[in-house]
């Protein structure tokens, strides 16, 4: 199990990454008068068949080749599950796959969603070939932050990586999270 | 809160000072293992800790700080391998932010490797 959802989020992303995905969309929508968490990871990557994607769920299925088992999306299918919440993958061959996990936010087996702004700076930092599109939302109040934007100020020849850079976005993930849920520990 | 205005005004100051910092056979190469066997064990931390180090040290142009999948050691994560040009592979277990510190003072800048924090030792404490 992750001890935080923010790192199973980080988890499937990496997933997105490696099926060559140029575009992935993390979203972390708080609801409390509803009483629910939803994540979705959405991406553009090379896509499974239904059997793939049937896989996928299987922690003895894996395609990768140093080590036999895949327990990945089992983890997240039961942190999620675990809260009374629900769990589905969508996957179509050379679209794309969209994994969204709903939590019961006050369930007692829900874990914390834990450090996200970290998490998805390290997406962000370390994989700059990659337009990410995070929002956040609690309540009514939203904050999303588009790397496709940064690039846009930045041009292409500044990278992410450059202090001054990677430390404004660090701040800006934590400001506008902030902004959204007024420093509510999720 | 903050705004990309910000982000301008960063933009502004550095146009002109910055060359491309293309990565070259001379820089010293260090991988985190981050997939769900690193993730799950804290390697998350360890790569912050990792790159952040390298860039207030103003050391970004000497060591490149990347992320791999599954090594295939997962017992052994968080897993930190340095490939320094020219030379063999050494590859860190059990991973914290701390540990990982003390191998950039010790290894990356002193240039010693930190023998009790490598696979061997953890190999042969094990045996």
């Amino acid at each position: 199990m992750m001890p935080e959802i923010s790192l199973n989020i980080l988890d499937v992303a990496e997933n997105s990454i490696r099926a060559q995905a140029t575009f992935v969309a993390v979203t972390v929508d708080v609801q409390p008068e509803e009483d629910i968490m939803t994540v979705t990871i959405g991406d553009n990557g090379r896509g499974m068949t239904p059997e793939e994607a049937a896989n996928a769920e299987d922690p003895f299925f894996t395609t990768r080749t140093t080590r036999k088992v895949g327990l990945g999306i089992p983890f997240f299918r039961q942190a999620a599950e675990g809260t009374g919440g629900s769990f589905r993958i969508d996957s179509e061959k050379g679209k794309g796959t969209t994994v969204k996990a709903v939590f019961g936010l006050s369930h007692i087996d829900r874990m914390p969603l834990g450090d996200i702004s970290s998490v998805i700076y390290t997406l962000i930092v370390f994989n700059e070939q990659i337009r990410f599109r995070y929002t956040y939302t609690y309540a009514e109040k939203s904050f999303v932050l588009d790397t496709l934007e940064l690039r846009e100020i930045l041009g292409d020849d500044i990278s992410l990586r450059e202090p001054e850079v990677s430390a404004f976005i660090k701040e800006y993930l934590e400001s506008g999270k902030k902004e959204a849920d007024g420093g509510t520990d999720v | 809160m903050k705004s990309l205005e910000e982000l301008r005004a960063i933009r502004a100051k550095m146009q002109g000072r910055v060359g491309v910092r293309a990565e070259n056979e001379k820089q010293t190469r260090v991988v985190v293992g981050m997939a769900t066997c690193g993730i799950a064990s804290g390697a998350r931390p360890v790569l912050t800790a990792l790159s952040d180090a390298v860039q207030e040290q103003g050391l970004s142009d000497k060591i490149n700080v990347t992320q791999t999948g599954c090594i295939g050691l997962c017992q052994y994560e968080p897993i930190v391998e340095v490939m320094e040009p020219g030379k063999e592979k050494v590859t860190y277990v059990k991973m914290t932010p701390e540990k990982a510190l003390e191998v950039l003072r010790l290894h990356l800048l002193g240039g010693q490797v930190v023998a009790k924090y490598t696979l061997s030792a953890a190999q042969d404490k094990t045996q």
